[in-house]
């Protein structure tokens, strides 16, 4: 290698020799243990709790809905979630009583001791039906939330098409197995309540608390600890479990760490949106997109939680990267009596791309186009639109894109090879699929001009700086990346710049750490608040390094005491229009593209598939350090094969019946192979060191590559992940039986 | 019916990476909860408690182990070696490849890795992506892992 190293992740060695400090590792003198007692019937009104005669109940904080001081409600896009149930239930396992004691183990006996007497309701489990009226517990049909797309004439142009195909494609529930679980430590100090834990994002906890503990925010501080993984998955759930801890330590007097175990982690959180999606395609007998009919539904579970903006992003992506002028797209979140679905990295994208990139494959086979040569033929070149009438013109040779995975992966020879070995082995199948996709970076739509996200860089004494933002690490290398853009922008050393901790009492509100919005809209927002700084300091638009920390040292020695920041608030750019109500125009600032290409292999005994190879090309935008952006790379795509082929969320009653690592099973080491990264790039303005969001990108695109490649390998059309052994041992046996 | 803790508590002395020291537990304790809880040596994770991810891997007489699995008793005598064991130096191959992402699994990781180096006979009948898939990592994909081991013993990338 010749280029130089990418810097090394701020905080790896203090990972690698263990000596970070998760919430579970934090000594905090006095404190008490916290655990929860829940719901064991999905639906129903709670008549009785009995606490048993197993336990002294005097040794033990016992919280409840009557301890709550504001509404019983937890503050996210709605307010339909209790804190805690006080009478209605609406899935199992929801949180009713949360008691507190010394001993960790005393806490799983007097949870055990607690009996919750529910007369039970009907429950609703299959969001792909319509409730019967006694299982109608929101409006008139449970509907959460109802959106729309549409461009052009769409039955027209079905009808006049030469060719219409149809296809449901479902995808299952992904659980997020951060191998760090939720955990959550509160205390009183003075009149503040401190709430320490392993969370996304900061702020979001701290407007949940302010609402349900009815106090200001002054009265309330939310740091962050460092956090083993999220993928969306303590996006929005560390606020329930913040409330809870906060609750046990104002009643306890005492400090209290609520540390859910794998199962309890498993059971009680969210998990991604299970989807189901329809397709109704038009086509010309060259495989020319003239019409595109998609209806995308998913099951929200029992409350809102995220489901409309996942929702959205779904719709919004169910189009896929490709020009097509007539294009309806309805979607719908359903009510259902499961544990709620929540953030999952990609949110929507990955449901309703599969469904598209599977389809896309239907339909080049049934009109004999190779599945490369009906995307070449279709994907959106400068100067068109997507399906919300976004006109991309980004410069983007998405061709390129597509010639250089197919080059790469050697996928035209493989294919060659593959009729050869197929003809010849008696029980093993080989072959080989792409998707193309696209994804969007930051929040959709007006999402950011909502946020108005807002972050300071401060000039110390000593001429260093610290990046003040409420944006966390969680493994993705945010710290490193922030680093690095500060550092580029006023040439400084690394040693010069630090990030602090993210604490509501230090840092401003720079928006939540998700969408893969933190490099590129972040990012930008540290680049402009250098250069904030850099005028407070008096300096010319061009100063960098040593003259940077001499302007900061004579600004503190001319203004002794004070506080020198540098501050950005987030700014749309110029070039995006989006209309909320109609659903039309620049859904995002860019997109990151991507063209994925999977090779496998099946064994015809045991119905194993393997992945034997594995391509993932990009666009990405600039990339700000090749080690961390190939890691969000392979980790996601690893991510994409479990939840193609191995990752079977067993749901019986809304409840997730295989929540061990036991009997859910990820991928190994040894399940996978190297995954192939290659980036194009193509800097974005606006974008932080010109980066596009790359955190999700890689979780669209494996799914529906296996697939294909599946299909191709075996000549059937599997339409449902994941695709598990069994699974495709039926749809085999199936296909051979018609 | 329980008993008084300090009747039913046992005595374990065992080597922790090169002291020799005595525990006072709980019989049915898990040897990771002594370290964590007991000992304050939080390197050690948990991330199952089941014997299924290896966030909790240390070394027991010199096989790794999942120490969710040992009750502490167990550990009678043995000598027991954690990540706070290991020397800063010996990390930087794998820091290099990105072997480490949320970190959460990377104290387990390390002392597998360091294991492996120690035990290379045994890439005469298995891989490195054998060796290591015992330990789960929900972030990396791997390759960041597989690459600082096969750096760390010498070999080139698994191209
Ligand atoms: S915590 Fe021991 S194997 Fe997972
Ligand atoms: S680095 Fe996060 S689980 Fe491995």
């Amino acid at each position: 290698m010749c280029a130089d190293q990418p810097p090394l992740r701020t905080e790896g060695l203090s990972k690698l020799t263990g000596a970070e400090r998760f919430v579970d590792d934090l000594a905090i003198e006095g404190c008490l243990w916290g655990m929860t007692a829940r719901s064991p019937l999905p639906r129903g009104k709670i008549r009785e709790i009995r606490y048993g005669n197993g336990v002294d109940w005097s040794e033990f904080v016992v919280v409840d809905h009557n301890d709550i001081p504001g509404p019983n409600q937890i503050r996210l896009l709605e307010l339909d979630q209790p804190v805690l149930a006080s009478d209605q239930i609406r899935h199992i396992h929801e949180a009713v009583v949360l008691v507190a004691h010394p001993s960790r183990e005393m806490c799983r006996r007097a949870v055990d001791q607690i009996e919750i007497i529910i007369d039970p309701e009907p429950g609703i489990f299959d969001f792909r039906v319509t409730p019967r009226e006694d299982q109608i517990q929101h409006g008139t049909d449970n509907v959460l939330s109802d959106l729309g797309i549409c461009k052009g004439d769409v039955e027209a142009a079905l009808a006049s098409a030469d060719h219409v195909i149809e296809g449901v494609y479902e995808t299952g529930a992904q659980e997020h197995v951060y191998i760090e679980n939720q955990g959550m430590a509160a205390w009183v100090d003075g009149d503040v309540i401190v709430v320490q834990g392993s969370m996304q994002c900061p702020y979001y906890v701290l407007n949940s608390l302010t609402h349900a503990l009815d106090r200001d925010e002054s009265k309330i501080r939310v740091v962050q600890a460092p956090t083993g993984g999220g993928f969306g998955g303590k996006e929005d759930y560390p606020s329930n479990l913040a409330i809870h801890a906060a609750l046990l330590a104002m009643k306890a007097k005492q400090p209290v760490k609520i540390i859910y175990d794998r199962s309890e982690d498993m059971a009680a959180t969210t998990k991604r949106h299970p989807a189901r999606v329809r397709h109704r395609t038009g086509v010309t007998s060259d495989g020319r997109l003239v019409a595109q009919d998609i209806e995308m539904v998913i099951d929200a579970g029992a409350y809102i939680t995220l489901s409309p903006v996942v929702l959205s992003r779904g719709i919004i992506h169910a189009g896929g990267p490709y020009a097509c002028d007539n294009v309806r797209i309805s979607g719908r979140a359903m009510l259902t009596n499961s544990v709620p679905y929540g953030a999952f990295r990609g949110f929507g994208a990955p449901q309703s791309l599969f469904a598209l990139e599977r389809h896309l494959d239907v339909i080049a086979r049934q009109l004999g186009i190779d599945p490369v040569e009906i995307r070449r033929r279709n994907l959106v070149r400068d100067g068109q639109s997507t399906a919300t009438g976004q006109v991309i013109n980004d410069g983007t040779d998405r061709i390129e894109l597509l010639e250089l995975a197919v080059a790469q992966s050697g996928y035209t020879q493989k294919q060659a090879a593959h009729t050869e070995f197929n003809a010849s082995s008696q029980f093993m199948r080989r072959g080989i699929g792409l998707a193309t996709f696209f994804h969007g970076g930051g929040f959709t739509g007006s999402g950011e001009d909502y946020l108005k996200s807002k972050l300071h860089v401060l000039g110390k004494p000593d001429g260093s700086i610290e990046i003040l933002a409420a944006s966390t690490e969680m493994g993705q290398g945010a710290q490193t990346i922030f680093i690095s853009l500060a550092s580029n922008r006023l040439g400084l050393e690394h040693s010069d710049v630090v990030v602090a901790t993210p604490d509501t009492f230090r840092v401003p509100n720079s928006g939540p750490t998700v969408a893969s919005r933190t490099a590129m809209v972040v990012g930008r927002l540290i680049e402009r608040a250098c250069d904030d700084l850099r005028k407070q300091c008096g300096l010319k638009d061009d100063a960098r390094g040593e003259s940077v920390r001499h302007a900061i040292r004579q600004w503190h020695v001319t203004h002794p005491g004070e506080t020198l920041l540098g501050r950005a608030q987030y700014e749309r750019p110029p070039h995006v229009q989006w209309d909320e109500k109609t659903y039309k125009g620049d859904a995002y600032g860019t997109f990151a593209w991507g063209t994925y290409v999977a090779e496998v292999e099946i064994d015809l005994r045991t119905y194993q598939c393997r992945v034997l190879d594995f391509h993932a090309v990009q666009e990405v935008g600039t990339v700000l350090n090749e080690t961390l952006a190939t890691g969000q790379i392979q980790g996601g795509v690893v991510q994409g094969i479990g939840w193609a082929l191995l990752e079977e969320c067993v749901m019986e009653q809304g409840a997730f019946k295989n929540c061990q690592l036991t009997n859910y099973i990820i991928p190994t080491a040894q399940d996978v192979p190297t995954i192939h990264v290659t980036f194009l790039e193509n800097p974005y303005e606006h974008g932080g060191g010109g980066s596009k969001g790359i955190g999700e990108l890689p979780m669209d695109g494996p799914a529906p590559a296996i697939l294909n490649a599946i299909a191709d390998a075996l000549g059937i059309e599997p339409n449902r992940i994941p695709l598990t052994p069994e699974r495709l041992m039926e749809h085999v046996l199936d296909d051979h039986a018609c | 019916m329980t008993m008084p803790a300090d009747q039913t508590q046992i005595e374990v002395p065992f080597t922790l990476n090169g002291s020799e020291i005595v525990v006072r537990v709980e019989p049915s304790e898990r040897l990771l909860d002594t370290l964590r809880y007991h000992l304050a040596m939080t390197g050690t994770k948990e991330g199952c408690g089941e014997g299924e991810c290896g966030a909790c891997t240390v070394n027991m007489n010199g096989l790794p182990v999942n120490s969710c699995l040992v009750p502490t008793y167990q550990a009678r005598g043995a000598e027991i070696e954690t990540i706070e064991s290991v020397q800063h130096g010996s990390v930087h191959p794998l820091h290099s490849t990105g072997a480490t992402q949320c970190g959460a699994c990377t104290p387990g990781v390390v002392m597998s890795a360091m294991w492996l180096l120690k035990n290379r006979d045994k890439l005469d009948t298995h891989t490195v992506r054998e060796l290591m898939a015992g330990n789960l990592c929900r972030c990396t994909g791997y390759d960041g892992i597989v690459n600082g081991v096969e750096s760390a013993l010498g070999l080139g990338s698994d191209e």
